[in-house]
């Protein structure tokens, strides 16, 4: 496999973009081009995670180009804001959106899951400049993100907490002690997103472990969760969720937002066989067209 | 190097000592937090708790929470402490220990109260014997196994200082302080309470105070053992039992804790790198434990200084390896095939 395609923006561009409506334009199309970076390195290692990586391209890429501050050159800076990939195994695209946010060379992105690199098969913050919380078991990041959110309390720092889970984290008990747990403490600026794409390993959410009503979950655990579902595919509706956030003062606060598994390729999406299958070459052939032609859409909406 | 004080002194509990220690290290440690799992009575953080409210954090019966919020809380700066029983600590929270913590090094204290027997009424679903093991296994994990309430209170002040996580495993119930004036203690580094040439005896915890006396009775019977106290299980002080082991050709490991995986693990897997030696193993054999008063329930699960006596003596009252040829013989004749290169060996060495 050769190098990624270059993005038609300029990451730099996107950051420095004033215009709100503007800057939505081009995360959804960086989003989606991140997207397709993840289906080629997917297919070129044989390894990796397509369906979860897909369904949170938008949410992480509005996080780390609007959301969050954080200095790529400084990544332990002790100030900045948090975030932890609760679903680990969506590690290509959170490879991807650090990269391009510039916690490291882009082109290391083809050294993903192979020996001796910094991009291991789920994430390590020991290893790759940018995570902040390694992760993989699934249902830990819940408990993690309260645990530093209650550290800026007790530092007296004010920076943000944001967890991202999805179904495989709701099934973990534990995730269910740290709801109650935050709950009780109540730390400021903590943040769960709900990365609700209504599929996991085996099959429909529905068929393996109901979820619902997951608001009235919240509800119940005494959170202030968003009164909508927003729709994690588009960014507008992102940044509406994330702004929403932001004028929140009663804590914790969660956000669900519907997405879809293996979202961009109309095979891959709502569906559980590509949870992890490897992309072969039949496979990514037939897949990359779609994402090919969304993509130039976007590029022409910029 | 000074002998440590004798039986004849204060009795205190290890939990009591942590207790008071993390009381006592607060001011001077403004990052140290504690948390506890609904036990901060048995624990005695209570005392951290009414005095620091703040950095006290009691989160109900869910030890696993409690790790990864330690973790969360370590990965900013902060230098927590989390304190339940040691068996709910190593087995519920392994994954959290192994994954969050281990991996990422943070430092985060576990504490694990109620360690090995300690716990003796409630029985064998709260005693700690397979604690050690698990923490042991786990990477970047230093593992401390306190021997009276100053060791203890030393190991937290270590522990705090450390650059990783560090498993320290306490006792529920009074013991006498041995090491108080003593030298201080250091992280992978063995302390010799008795010297002598006929066998090692190397102990960890409460059987550290068994081991002195078995060995003062030992001696009485003109058998003088080199006697080493481990507190830290990991890293182990290879070469002093290296050392130890050369001199005196006998190992016995002294544990509260199953024999399988343990502190005579640490102490076999040393001994056989550098020194190989004759060895044998005080602990829990394999089985559940029951409920019972401390001390009966140590003997009757073989950890009391009779039972070290005993078992030193038949270590050191063996014959060389060579000197069982004849057995070895018998066994061939019953299993020819299968036992063949085996016999082949032990001629060898005879020879």
């Amino acid at each position: 496999m050769g190098t990624l395609m270059a993005p038609k923006v300029e990451p730099a561009r996107i950051l420095a973009e004033k215009d709100r409506g503007k800057k939505a334009a081009m995360m959804q199309y960086l989003a989606h081009k991140l997207r397709v970076d993840v289906w080629d390195i997917l297919h070129d290692k044989g390894t990796g995670h397509w369906g979860g990586a897909s369904s949170v391209a938008e949410i992480l890429t509005t996080l780390y180009f609007d959301a969050m501050t954080v200095r790529p050159q400084d990544p332990h800076w002790a100030e900045r804001d948090r975030l932890i990939l609760s679903k680990g195994h969506a590690s290509a695209i959170l490879y991807a959106v650090l990269a391009s946010r510039g916690f490291f060379p882009v082109q290391e992105l083809h050294t993903f899951r192979q020996i001796n690199s910094r991009l291991q098969g789920h994430p390590c913050m020991k290893d790759t400049p940018g995570v902040d919380m390694s992760a993989g078991a699934l249902g830990h990041g819940m408990s993690v993100s309260l645990g530093m959110a209650l550290a800026a309390r007790l530092q007296k720092k004010s920076y943000w907490t944001y967890v991202i889970m999805g179904e495989g984290c709701l099934d973990e008990g534990q995730t269910w002690e740290a709801f109650m747990a935050a709950a009780k403490f109540k730390p400021e600026r903590l943040v769960a997103l709900i990365d609700y794409n209504g599929f996991q390993l085996d099959g429909s959410s529905d068929e393996i472990m109901p979820l619902g009503p997951l608001f009235d979950k919240f509800y119940a655990f005494q959170w202030n969760v968003a009164p909508t579902v927003f729709n994690g595919h588009e960014v507008r509706d992102v940044l509406r969720a994330l702004d929403w956030v932001k004028k929140q003062s009663a804590w914790p606060v969660a956000v669900i937002f519907q997405t879809k598994k293996g979202r961009g390729i109309s095979f891959t999406e709502d569906t559980h066989k590509y949870h992890g299958a490897v992309i072969d070459d039949q496979t990514y052939a037939k897949g990359r067209p779609e994402l090919l032609a969304t993509l130039a859409e976007l590029e022409a909406a910029l | 190097m000074k002998t440590p004080l004798k039986t004849d002194v204060k009795l205190v509990s290890m939990r009591d000592a942590l207790g008071q220690a993390l009381v006592d290290f607060a001011p001077e440690i403004p990052e140290l937090v504690v948390l506890d799992a609904d036990v901060s009575h048995s624990t005695k953080t209570l005392g951290f708790a009414k005095a620091y409210p703040d950095r006290f954090f009691n989160v109900g019966v869910a030890e696993a929470n409690m790790a990864d919020i330690a973790a969360g809380l370590a990965a900013c700066g902060l230098r927590p402490v989390i304190n339940t029983f040691s068996l709910f600590l190593a087995l519920k929270c392994a994954d959290q220990i192994r994954n969050t913590i281990c991996y990422n090094n943070l430092p985060v204290v576990l504490a694990g109260a109620y360690g090995g027997l300690s716990d003796s009424y409630d029985g064998a679903s709260h005693q700690a014997i397979l604690d050690i093991a698990l923490m042991r296994a786990m990477p970047n994990m230093a593992v401390i196994v306190p021997a009276d309430a100053e060791e203890t209170r030393q190991a937290l002040r270590l522990a705090l200082r450390r650059n990783g996580p560090t498993f320290i495993r306490g006792c529920r119930n009074e013991t006498p302080v041995i090491f108080e004036g003593a030298e201080p203690l250091k992280i992978g580094k063995a302390r010799k309470l008795r010297d002598g040439k006929d066998l090692t005896i190397a102990a960890c915890g409460v059987p550290v105070l068994m081991a002195l006396e078995a060995a003062e009775q030992l001696a009485k019977e003109g058998i003088s053992a080199d006697l080493l106290a481990l507190a830290t299980v990991k890293p182990i002080d290879e070469a002093a039992l290296a050392a130890s082991a050369a001199k005196t050709g006998r190992v016995l490991a002294v544990e509260e804790h199953t024999i399988y995986g343990g502190f005579g693990g640490a102490v076999a897997e040393a001994v056989a790198r550098h020194a190989p030696a004759k060895m044998d193993f005080i602990g829990v054999r394999d089985r559940f434990t029951e409920s019972g008063p401390y001390d009966a329930l140590l003997k009757k699960y073989g950890i009391s200084a009779e039972a070290i006596v005993a078992k030193a003596k038949a270590l050191v009252g063996e014959k060389p390896a060579a000197a069982k040829a004849p057995a070895a013989k018998k066994v061939v004749r019953k299993k020819a095939v299968a036992r063949k290169p085996q016999a082949k060996q032990r001629a060898r060495k005879k020879t």
